[in-house]
């Protein structure tokens, strides 16, 4: 079967559950127990292995294979997870990357078997089955010997509810009771698949799939590992968790193909002989051609669904850069109310009323107007995406982190949903990954010191997104040590950066700035994790290229914390247009703090140069006219139009002619050909045809 | 056009638009020649590289655009009703404008037809140039059009 078509979205979902399997695995460490969890892990490790074997991978699919007998073996409380095998599970999803990357690269999952993680889990296995525990035991058998019972006992010709005859062990007991309190329904469902089906054990992996989008399954007979080997006849059955109607149950599970039928009802108590009056409403067959129904149906239950659970079965956002379906259709029908206004002004000018025309046309330049504003902000929309699709690495890597450098540490973070432009959100994640290990690696102290410090042992590193205005905030730090200012000054002095005079009159503020001066490290030492002097600078370059900039604000002994603010997108932007002399200028309304009028008589000097003194703040003036080698004006009028813009806490104003307002600009870059000039950050095109220059303030202030 | 493509069989033949820089006629490489457009309104950019005008919109995109005098050395542009822009396509650099005094022709060269330049000479123009082309009695310097757009400290 030639798959390659699929590969795409292989690729896509693997790593999907992959991320899905760290994140388990990282709540698994700290709730060894978590049931909820455990059941996740697993059912992702099967999904995995179920894609890899469909797909042809057969070293994925027999990693994942292993993996998965691991947890079926925690499921049925056969072993504990412990750190070891935290450890283990860590290396199997670092393989299975390997493999996907290769997958990625060459279409092929490449060589290594990775037998030695295999091993290690098959050892977990052996353990668990050499030595088993007094309470579990009695479970296995228990389980065993139920869906042989279920077997013997089945009559292919009937169709009947077999999900009431449900012999249930303790440990699924526990596991609808807990649901139970949760809120949730329990539900029996009998599936038959239809006789002539060839692959009844992908049939019942779909079914599963589906009707886990709606709740979980706390149940299964014959056992899940029967059922996925195929070691049943048409039918199968299960006890699903859920929140939803039980109708809605059943059609996703008929939504499934060569799906003869499906039968359910409520389980009211865990014995379950009230329940078959249920049966006759849902067992008409005819409810077999529903089986066609839209996807997207499925789609939308989904999502709603997750809200209202408490249980974390299933991930609720979508990891993958993918576009809502909803945002598609707003998209779709914008644009038909385009061609709409296209035909209007079309009918328009061939007609002949000119007096009518007129009215007409007004009406009709006002509501493309209004289309197109809500076409940008669809687009917008669809560009956007939460920046916890770079984020949600950083727990593993601080979990890595912490192991390596031998100390304590845990990640808060805030405000993974706040959304960025797409092209920012892919470049934002190596800066902040640095700035991350700076924390763990420089920042943080040992325990030792934390102690004496009177701090918890566990040192805190956080990172709390959060948006403000048109600028998106990322704060990335920790509680530790915090940058001694004065070392800072003695090695920049060291280093010959600056002289002993320059380090003496320097404030807190410009001191911090040699941090992120090209290859100044502070570290002593040079570790694996940070102190190669690559540092800072390559961070504060990456935000700048962003349009974004970084600040660092910290306390000797009590920590620091690194402000990076991002523009929330870069092809479109709110600008004030400026006129000096016939040039036009945009500077982005985000960096304008506010707009003066100066009478020139009030212009100070300080060292030579003109400053303003405005509401307490000394601010140099900038005369743009002079910066942008323009001719200069033949008689200085008496009042200047200045601009104030802002970057973090320092101000510049620049002296303009004339303001022409506020206007949506579309970002265009320069192109290659014309460089050296950081002044200049594009340029747009304006309503006339004409282009304005726009200016990147950052460079002034 | 296509019975001269014909003819290119036996000996490789290339087409060069033919303008008028100064008193000389210069031939660009058809294959680099997007455009033609009539003279715009430029954009000044300050701090850019003093040869460039400046940029102009081109159906919605940003197009810088080069005085090709400047930065060969020779006098200032002199703007007439003939000048026009040649927009050149380059491969990984995208659009540039470069503005010639006026459009003459198109011509077909063949091998024969071309005469190189020695590349030792290190000074001046020539070094935009890389072959002489003879069509009857007028000579047409053959533009190197990477030469030209690669970027020149600018002095």
């Amino acid at each position: 079967m030639d798959v390659s078509q699929y590969l795409e979205i292989f690729i896509d979902e693997s790593a999907e559950h992959l991320q899905n399997l760290s994140d388990c695995i990282m709540t698994l460490e700290n709730e060894p127990n978590n049931k909820d969890t455990i059941n996740e892990v697993f059912r992702a490790a099967h999904s995995l292995k179920g894609m890899a074997g469909t797909m042809g991978f057969k070293r994925m699919q027999h990693l994942t294979h292993d993996m998965e007998n691991v947890f079926q073996e925690v499921r049925s409380d056969k072993i504990k997870v412990d750190s070891s095998m935290i450890d283990l599970l860590f290396e199997c999803l670092d393989a299975i990357e390997k493999y996907l990357d290769n997958i990625k690269a060459t279409s092929d999952e490449g060589t290594e078997d990775n037998e030695l993680i295999i091993k290690s889990l098959n050892d977990f296995i052996a353990k668990a089955n050499g030595q088993p525990t007094e309470q579990t035991s009695q479970q296995p058998a228990a389980e065993v010997e139920a869906p042989k019972s279920e077997e013997k006992t089945e009559e292919p010709a009937a169709q009947e509810a077999k999900y009431a005859n449900f012999d249930l062990n303790n440990h699924e007991l526990a596991d609808i009771a807990s649901a139970r309190e949760s809120g949730c329904q329990i539900y029996g469902i009998t599936v038959y698949v239809q006789k002539e089906c060839l692959l009844k054990a992908a049939r019942a992996f779909l079914v599963f799939r589906a009707v886990e989008e709606l709740g979980h399954i706390v149940a299964y007979r014959p056992s899940s590992q029967d059922i996925e080997d195929e070691k049943f006849e048409l039918d199968f059955s299960f006890y699903i968790a859920s929140t939803e109607s039980l109708d809605k149950i059943i059609a996703a599970a008929k939504n499934v193909s060569e799906i003869e039928n499906v039968l359910g009802g409520v389980i009211e108590d865990t014995k379950p002989e009230e329940t078959k009056a249920e049966d006759p409403n849902v067992a008409s067959p005819t409810e077999k051609t529903a089986t066609e129904k839209a996807p997207a149906e499925k789609k939308v239950a989904a999502p709603a669904a997750g809200a209202k659970k408490q249980t974390p079965a299933k991930a609720a956002t979508s990891r993958t850069v993918r576009v809502d379906i909803e945002k598609l259709d707003a998209l779709m029908n914008q644009v038909s109310e385009l061609i709409i206004a296209k035909n209007a002004l079309v009918s328009m000018s061939s007609s002949e009323n000119e007096e009518s025309n007129r009215q007409g046309f007004h009406d009709q330049i006002e509501y493309l107007e209004q289309i197109t504003t809500s076409l940008h902000e669809s687009v917008m929309k669809v560009r956007m995406v939460p920046i916890e699709t770079v984020t949600q690495k950083y727990p593993r890597m601080i979990r890595d982190l912490a192991r390596t450098l031998n100390k304590k540490m845990e990640l808060v973070m805030t405000g993974e949903d706040t959304e960025l432009d797409r092209t920012v959100v892919d470049q934002i994640g190596d800066p902040l990954q640095h700035l991350l290990r700076n924390s763990a690696d420089h920042g943080l102290e040992s325990a030792e010191l934390r102690a004496q410090r009177g701090k918890p042992e566990i040192g805190t590193i956080f990172l709390h997104a959060y948006q403000e205005g048109n600028n998106v905030i990322i704060q990335v730090g920790d509680d530790g040590n915090g940058i001694d200012v004065e070392a800072v000054k003695r090695k920049a002095v060291e280093r010959n950066i600056i002289t002993m005079e320059q380090a003496e009159s320097m404030s807190q503020k410009e001191a911090l700035a040699i941090l992120f001066m090209p290859s100044f490290s502070m570290a002593n030492k040079i570790t694996d994790i940070s102190g190669r002097g690559v540092g800072l600078d390559v961070v504060k370059s990456n935000i700048e290229q962003l349009g974004g900039d970084v600040e660092v604000s910290t306390k000797l002994g009590e920590g620091s914390t690194f402000t990076v603010r991002l523009p929330l997108t870069l092809a479109i932007i709110q600008a004030l247009m400026v006129e000096v002399r016939d040039e036009k200028y945009a500077i982005a309304l985000g960096s304008i703090a506010n707009i003066e009028s100066i009478p020139v008589k009030d212009i100070k000097y300080v060292q030579a140069k003109e400053v303003i003194h405005l509401r307490g703040n000394v601010i140099p003036l900038i005369r743009l006219d002079q910066l942008l080698d323009i001719e200069p004006r033949e008689e200085e009028p008496e009042e200047l139009t200045v601009v104030i813009v802002k970057r973090g806490d320092s101000q510049a104003g620049l002296v303009v002619d004339n303001l022409m307002g506020q206007q949506e600009i579309v970002i265009k870059s320069l192109g290659k050909y014309i460089n050296g000039n950081k002044l200049i950050s594009g340029a747009t095109i304006l309503g006339d045809g004409e282009i304005a220059l726009i200016l990147d303030t950052n460079t002034l202030v | 056009m296509a019975e001269k493509s014909i003819e290119t069989t036996d000996s490789v033949t290339k087409q060069y638009i033919v303008v008028q820089i100064g008193n000389e006629k210069y031939g660009m490489d058809i294959g680099y020649v997007d455009n033609i457009i009539r003279m715009q309104k430029f954009t000044r950019v300050p701090k850019a590289q003093s040869y460039f005008m400046g940029i102009i919109n081109l159906r919605g995109e940003i197009v810088s655009v080069m005085s090709v005098r400047k930065k060969m050395g020779l006098e200032d542009d002199v703007f007439t009703n003939a000048s026009r822009i040649i927009i050149l396509k380059i491969e990984e650099k995208g659009l540039i404008g470069v503005i010639v005094d006026e459009v003459c022709e198109v011509v077909t060269l063949n091998d024969s037809e071309i005469e190189p330049v020695a590349q030792s000479a290190k000074n001046g123009k020539e070094l935009f140039i890389n072959g002489i082309g003879k069509k009857g009695d007028t000579l047409i310097s053959l533009f190197e059009i990477g030469a030209i757009v690669e970027e020149k400290d600018n002095n």
